[in-house]
């Protein structure tokens, strides 16, 4: 439950022989990344290659069982402040459905402790392009609309490290754009991305980085520039399809 | 800046109750619980055989203890749906707000069950006076604290597991045990029309449970969060 103040010369994300177990089941088996302010990492791997389990990690809602996992410089699972500087798109909503979309953003801008919460959230819809549904439940709200929700959720205080988890599913091509959109300003802003994605091309539009990760490791990465979507795309395939 | 500690518990709490509020499903499910216990324990209940004023403790903290649980289930389980608790974990506000915030929910929703149930024992048994029932809501508020501490932090450790709805009652019952027989002892005093003095030392070993339930749960809590 401890807690520091982040470090602002460290890399934003950093993890070094990483390892994360759940009894007797192996997560992560020694991740290594760095990951600076403006880089986007996209990561690509199979059903159950742990790519969930490194976000969680870094979000800081699981301890690692070996190894170091920083945020800013701080080692997690950190404290508030670490916390503060962090943002998760998850593969389920984290919104409350009894709630309208404003107040389940309203509510994450609160706690963050974001000044002006209510115009902050209601800006957050409006980027996301659901702006005109704030006042809806959000159980009346489709898959895709719940999704730009939960993004704006997510982004409403400005992380410097947003650890989304397949964030384009169920978005349409105007959400995706929305979406794309708002990461690319994240980074422009000089956040650090970590992007899970089984979409080749648009994971590889938003990188700066990209990795393969099977079996709890990374079993590629490399810059992302001058990668093209479709070579890589049989290139992941081939990897992946050898293991 | 992130909320301190308890600003980030009543903002929890706020959103909780509004949630309850909206739905109002946990509510009247322990409303209709307790005036359904209450209705078959008068039924079932042989006026010749035993006093009213032996029974009427005893229904009104067995129904209290039965209809929160129904309330302090829901407090997590609102929270697994679309694993928003992820949200709050990941959010910058302490473990300990999330505790004391949810409880805080738990508890206006207890006595809120209570302020339906208490009435109603008082009308079926008629026993007791106006100012003894006074005394008797006043201990009912001492009690909740308690069962409310202690029902939050084990709602919070059964809601990720596939048996919440029966884990919960088996892990939390054992506990409430030291909150309701002072409980039932003093509203028994009360009831049967003996001075407040001859139930004080029960409320004060109520107020000491309170107080030990709610700061051990809070400080536990947040070590029961790691998956």
């Amino acid at each position: 439950m401890g807690d520091s103040t982040p470090d602002p010369a460290a890399p934003l994300v950093e993890a070094v022989g990483l390892r994360r177990s759940f009894g007797h089941r192996v997560a992560l088996a020694g991740v290594d990344v760095s990951l600076r302010g403006g880089e986007c990492l996209a990561l690509f791997g199979p059903n159950g290659a742990g790519k969930t389990t490194l976000l969680r990690v870094l979000a800081g809602l699981l301890t690692p069982t070996a190894g170091m996992a920083r945020v800013a410089g701080t080692a997690l699972p950190g404290g508030p402040a670490v916390r503060a500087l962090t943002g998760l798109i998850s593969h389920q909503s984290m919104l409350y459905p009894a709630l309208t979309a404003l107040e389940n953003v309203e509510f994450a801008a609160r706690l963050f402790g974001v000044d002006r919460a209510r115009d902050a959230a209601r800006a957050a819809l409006d980027r996301l392009g659901v702006g005109d549904r704030a006042d809806a439940p959000v159980r009346a709200l489709s898959r895709g609309l719940a999704q730009r929700v939960a993004i704006a959720r997510a982004v409403v205080h400005g992380p410097r490290v947003l650890l989304a988890d397949e964030p384009f599913t169920g978005l349409d091509a105007a959400g995706a754009t929305a979406l794309t959109r708002t990461l690319e300003g994240l980074v422009r802003q000089g956040a650090a991305l970590v992007v899970v994605t089984h979409n080749i091309g648009e994971g590889l539009a938003l990188a700066t980085h990209a990795a393969v990760m099977q079996g709890g490791r990374f079993t590629r990465m490399e810059a992302a520039a001058g990668l093209e979507p479709v070579t890589y795309a049989e290139r992941y395939r081939e990897l992946v399809g050898a293991a | 800046m992130p909320p301190d500690l308890v600003r980030a518990a009543l903002l929890i709490a706020r959103k909780d109750l509004a949630i309850e509020f909206r739905t109002r499903s946990a509510f009247f499910s322990a409303v209709v619980f307790s005036l359904l216990s209450v209705a078959i324990f008068y039924f079932t209940w042989d006026p010749t055989a035993i006093a009213s004023i032996d029974l009427a403790p005893g229904v009104l903290w067995v129904t209290f203890t039965f209809s929160g649980l129904l309330g302090l289930h829901r407090s997590f389980a609102v929270e697994a749906a679309e694993r928003a608790f992820d949200g709050l974990l990941g959010s910058p506000v302490q473990r300990e707000a999330i505790f004391l915030g949810k409880a805080l929910a738990n508890l206006v929703f207890v006595l809120a069950v209570q302020a339906v149930s208490i009435p109603a024992v008082a009308l079926l048994y008629n026993v007791g006076g106006g100012t003894a029932w006074v005394a008797v809501a006043a201990i009912a508020c001492l009690a909740a604290v308690g069962l409310v501490a202690v029902g939050t932090l084990f709602s919070g450790m059964a809601a990720n597991t596939r048996l919440a709805e029966l884990l919960l009652p088996l892990l939390a019952l054992p506990f409430f045990v030291p909150v309701v027989i002072p409980a039932a002892q003093a509203t028994a005093a009360l009831l049967a029309g003996r001075p407040l003095a001859d139930a004080i030392g029960w409320m004060k070993l109520l107020a000491a449970f309170d107080l030990v339930f709610l700061v051990a749960c809070t400080w536990i809590f947040p070590y029961t969060l790691e998956e």
